[in-house]
């Protein structure tokens, strides 16, 4: 029998924020354990939460970047369970009120080949609601340890609905749903971190059954290839169960990217009963239009829009458009490159960021904030090039120098003597006569229609020139005179 | 009075993480039913076109800018802590 | 005139130390020995620290002597009930569970009494986790009332209650969530004002039921109460609740105010249950206001048979929740023989725990349970909204309501082993927390076998200079405050 997937992803993202979400310890990652704590983090009797608007303000914007309708009223609810990362054993969240309703996350998915752009699509998103981070516990052999740093850590939670159906498209929601992220400076996602975690919902059935099969939860997919490889060995697993007559079981598990196998975890020892209720210490949240507004002034154009733009404003190559837009700063970085390059020069700039910049930068280890090379220098380069100052070869060492020194390339040209000579148009005029009255047979082959004949004239010219004549220049410049006789 | 059939003290006692002796199973199970039977009596209240009161003066939108303060020093914070260890709480192994 | 200091009001003890007839040292090193002598009996303090209380008398000294005076609190000592938080000093809820908890930080109503310049004194006892009406309910022992030590002192602010009335404080802060300021001032004999919620932040105050709880003064005057709140009253950034709400001068206010009023009479408040000497008590007062030209009108207040059963679900409720962070693991009590983790819970919190809190804590997970929240937490929350606007409605015909503050004068300890019973005694005072109003009690007589009786003014939402004015009136046309037990 042929299955089909159905998987639903629960994503955990933390919001950047310089404080914490109900209290205004700083935030932050790598510190000594217990150093971002106070009264409030550590639930000490007597201690009240109060909201941090940068985290609401983040939350709208993911919401508005994902085509979520903001809720116009929402509320706090307290969700009940002890674990000892959780200080007051109830975990702040919004339970039948979120903050974002609907919406949907748009994907790539692999195309043909690498320089081939895949098949894009929406995955309806089902809600975003606003809750706070736990602490972290450390396992030891004999005991466990509580670092609370992380506790009101701003998170969000974007659950989709079961709509996905192949690992690949997981992966693909995860990368755009990042990249979102990253865009609207919500979060900087890094897994590793802890950043952004992920939750799978996998389940099978028969092709044509639109019932849900029995539904497994994935946990800890630690990284994004991690999501991938762990969602594609569970659909085999279950699909392996079926097909030697096994049933499936409703159970969470745990997989281990390492090993590339999961496991089940014990089965809870006491049924969940979260007993949410209102939070009585927080008041609830009104989003009007004006704050809507405000937030979608701040939103950068979506990922996949700009995409779109590249290709229609830009004409640039597919090769191009997927290595700059993932990149918020890198595209911005290049529109900006294109803007000083002038008119017909945005993919022979795009061509130096996406080919030479970024060699060079990751030769080095380097980030684009730290090039010393800005849009300025490219787009100079570009125009030394289009104006035939600029050989290619020659580009080439003014680009690596650049690079080093942060000089305009024009400065290291004129230095390292690499402009393409004559500048005087005089002499380049006069070498041109003369390789013409050289050669009457080559003149006689053009006159015939041959217009391959004229590179015959170019030698003698580069000859004349030490070879430093820009080629663009001569061709130019021999045309011209030969239309005149 | 006695408890109401579906008052079920334990799992409620082991939801709210408080163990129990059998005398005070016994004599809580019968207490909060006679609180619950005194209880039954808001269920005749007519509420089908009643709001909640979930504030007595409730204000929307009160929150703080996003500015970090200083908070506890890891002294002060591990300060009443009953077992701690490399500025850290000791709890017995977490099995997940 | 030394002995006496310490059953003198802040208003007469302020004029002294401007005056400098006495200095904070002195009234403090008073209220020191008076509870040295009179606390072994009384017992309403949990703990105290004579040496830090002598230091921030003499540090109040030091400001006046400098000129920097910060007003009528300047170098008063005022006694804490042990829920709100001082730094360096115990905070217990009277709970074997924080029995060894040392607060790091200030509650709100510290940091403001410490900037008023008040001296913060002792730690007060209570029911603990303020559950409970009588003290009794205490984890260290039960606080007497100083009326008569065979009985209870009120609950849950009782320790506060009785170190005022045997003159171990000047000033006390208690918390307020279904009467338990009122009632023991009552029983007490003291003045006690429960403010609108969203008055004083509760940031500090250890959560019983957050919707709820309240914070206030003990004091012996209404001019006293005056000051205190004008202290602790503002909002506070800390706090979400806490309302932006115009803070008068009530002192200033309370003269200015004259009346008549227009004066609402509950009759749901004056049925079965209640003792004839309390009823007999509060028909005088309300002959008083009468006699002096305020209009008394009989209002009607249909929900309060239900107030009762709200209460019950919405503060167990909250308090099972707000109770959870107390599992041993951060601090508090831990077990010592846990197994595992699960069993470190259990244990930590079986032995933590009194059987009262135990209880409120697991009907509270009931009626929040899956399948009971709709029947129970959720109607409750409707019908307080009915609650809240037989109030709003009476409000319309008159500018406050009196009633008796508790059904009875103070009863013996160990009579109400019910909790049902128990519960009952704050009949009169719990549909005011469910509505959100300030309610005050004062001393309107004494029952015949010497027992104070308390009368109970509930105001409109931040109204509290117009209830002050309105206790001030029968305040000083009646004698009960120069009234002191013997010890
Ligand atoms: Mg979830
Ligand atoms: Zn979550």
């Amino acid at each position: 029998m042929n299955y089909e997937a159905v998987i639903g992803l629960e994503v955990h993202v933390q919001v950047k924020t310089r404080s914490k979400i109900f209290t205004r310890a700083a935030a932050g990652y790598g510190y000594e354990p217990n150093t971002l704590t106070d009264p409030v983090v550590l639930a000490l009797p007597g201690t009240l939460p109060v909201m941090n608007k940068a985290a609401l303000d983040a939350t709208i914007k993911a919401g508005l970047l994902l085509s979520c309708d903001i809720a116009p009223v929402c509320k706090w609810d307290r969700k009940n369970y002890f674990y000892p990362d959780s200080p007051k054993n109830y975990q702040i969240s919004q339970y039948d009120k979120p903050i974002c309703l609907g919406g949907s996350v748009e994907i790539e998915l692999p195309g043909a080949a690498r320089n081939v752009m895949g098949e894009h699509k929406k995955i309806p998103l089902t809600r975003i609601h606003l809750e706070e981070d736990v602490g972290k516990l450390n396992h030891g052999a004999k005991d466990s340890l509580i670092d609370y740093n992380r506790a009101g850590t701003p998170l969000m939670e974007i659950v989709s609905e079961p709509a996905m159906h192949t690992a690949d498209e997981a992966f693909a929601y995860l990368t755009s749903l990042r990249t979102t992220m990253i865009y609207g400076g919500i979060s900087d996602c890094d897994m590793e971190k802890g950043q952004l975690r992920c939750d799978a919902n996998i389940s099978i059935r028969p092709v044509g059954e639109t019932k849900l099969g029995v539904k497994v939860e994935l946990k800890n997919l630690n990284s994004i290839s991690y999501v991938r490889d762990g969602i594609a060995h569970e659909i085999r697993r279950q699909v392996a169960v079926l097909a030697a007559g096994g049933t499936l079981v409703q159970e969470t598990r745990d997989y281990d990217g390492q090993t590339g196998a999961s496991q089940s975890l014990r089965s809870k020892e006491m049924a969940h009963d979260y007993r949410y209720f209102p939070d009585p210490d927080l008041m609830p949240v009104k989003v009007d239009e004006a704050w809507k507004a405000r937030i979608l002034a701040e939103c950068p154009e979506r990922p996949f829009d700009k995409q779109r733009r590249f290709y229609a404003d830009y004409q640039l190559p597919y090769t191009l458009t997927s290595v700059l837009v993932p990149d918020r700063s890198l595209s911005d970085f290049f529109e900006e490159t294109a803007k000083l390059a002038g008119v017909g020069q945005a993919q022979v700039a795009g061509n130096w960021i996406v080919n030479d910049l970024l060699r060079e930068l990751g030769a080095r280890q380097l980030a684009l904030a730290d090039s010393k090379v800005r849009p300025s220098h490219i787009a100079a380069l570009v125009r030394l090039i289009d104006a035939g100052t600029l050989l290619n070869n020659a580009a080439k060492e003014v680009f690596v120098e650049m690079f080093g020194s942060g000089e305009m390339p024009d400065v290291i040209a004129d230095r390292r003597g690499l402009k393409a000579v004559p500048t005087d148009v005089g002499e380049l005029e006069q070498w041109c006569r003369d390789a013409i009255a050289a050669n009457a047979k080559a003149l006689g082959e053009l006159k015939a229609g041959k217009d391959s004949a004229i590179n015959a004239f170019k030698g003698p010219v580069m000859k004349a020139a030490k070879g430093k004549a820009s080629p663009k220049l001569v061709d130019e410049t021999l045309r011209r005179l030969l239309a005149a006789m | 009075m006695s408890a109401p059939a579906d008052l079920n003290i334990d799992h409620v006692a082991r939801l709210a993480r408080i163990a129990l002796t059998p005398g005070e199973r016994e004599q809580f199970a019968r207490q909060l039913g006679d609180v619950l039977a005194s209880i039954e009596q808001l269920k005749k209240v007519d509420v089908s076109s009643v709001e909640p009161t979930a504030h007595a003066f409730p204000v929307a939108n009160v929150w703080a800018e996003d500015v970090a303060q200083p908070g506890l020093t890891v002294e002060a914070a591990l300060r009443n802590a009953p077992a701690q260890r490399d500025h850290m709480i000791v709890v017995p192994k977490v099995v997940e | 005139m030394s002995a006496e200091l310490h059953y003198k009001p802040i208003a007469e003890l302020a004029a002294l130390l401007d005056a400098k007839k006495i200095s904070s040292v002195e009234l403090t090193q008073a209220v020191v020995a008076r509870t040295k002598a009179l606390d072994g009996r009384v017992k309403a303090f949990n703990s105290y620290d004579e040496a830090d209380a002598l230091a921030q008398a003499a540090a109040s000294d030091a400001r006046r002597a400098s000129g920097q005076a910060r007003g009528a609190l300047e170098g008063i000592p005022v006694g804490f009930k042990d829920v709100i938080a001082v730094t360096g000093q115990p905070l217990t809820a009277s709970s074997r569970m924080l029995a060894n908890f040392v607060s790091p930080y200030d509650a709100t109503v510290t940091t403001r009494l410490k900037n008023a310049g008040a001296v913060c004194w002792g730690r007060l006892n209570l029911d603990e986790f303020a559950m409970g009406s009588s003290t009794e309910n205490s984890a260290f022992h039960t606080t007497r009332n100083p009326w008569d030590l065979t009985c209870v002192p009120g609950g849950s602010s009782g320790g506060s209650a009785a170190a005022l009335a045997a003159g171990e404080a000047i000033a006390t802060l208690g918390s307020d969530t279904g009467g338990s300021i009122r009632q023991p001032a009552a029983l007490c004999g003291v003045v006690g004002l429960k403010p609108t919620y969203g008055l004083v932040s509760r940031y500090g105050l250890i959560a019983f039921a957050s919707s709820l709880d309240q914070i206030g003064p003990f004091t012996r005057t209404i001019e006293d109460a005056a000051i205190m709140l004008g202290a602790i009253a503002g909002h506070d950034g800390r706090d979400s609740t806490s309302f932006r709400a115009d803070i008068p001068d009530y002192r200033t206010e309370l003269t200015k105010r004259k009346g008549p009023w227009r004066l609402g009479i509950p009759k749901e408040y004056f049925g079965a249950g209640l003792d004839p000497e309390v009823a007999a008590a509060v028909e005088q007062a309300i002959a008083f206001y009468r006699a002096q030209g305020c209009e008394i009108k009989e209002v009607s207040l249909p929900q309060t048979e239900h107030g009762v059963g709200v209460y019950y679900i919405i503060a167990t409720a909250e308090c099972s929740s707000n109770l959870s962070r107390y599992d041993g693991i951060r601090y508090g009590h831990r077990a010592k023989e846990a197994k595992d983790l699960l069993d470190l819970y259990f244990q930590s919190r079986a032995e933590g725990f009194g059987a009262e809190v135990k209880r409120r804590i697991i009907l509270g997970t009931y009626v929040l349970s899956s399948g009971y929240y709709d029947a129970y937490y959720l109607r409750a929350q409707k019908v307080r909204t009915l609650i809240r606007q037989d109030f709003l409605n009476a409000y319309r015909e008159v500018d406050a309501l009196l009633t008796p503050t508790a059904p009875t004068p103070a009863f013996k300890i160990g009579a109400k082993a019910d909790p049902l019973a128990m519960y009952l005694c704050d009949i009169y005072t719990i549909g005011v927390n469910l509505a959100g109003l300030p309610g005050l009690s004062l001393p309107c007589g004494f029952s015949r076998s010497g027992l104070p009786i308390g009368l109970q003014i509930i105001g409109q939402p931040f109204k509290e200079a117009e209830l002050l004015a309105i206790a001030r009136t029968y305040e000083q046309a009646h004698d009960w405050k120069n009234r002191h037990p013997s010890l």
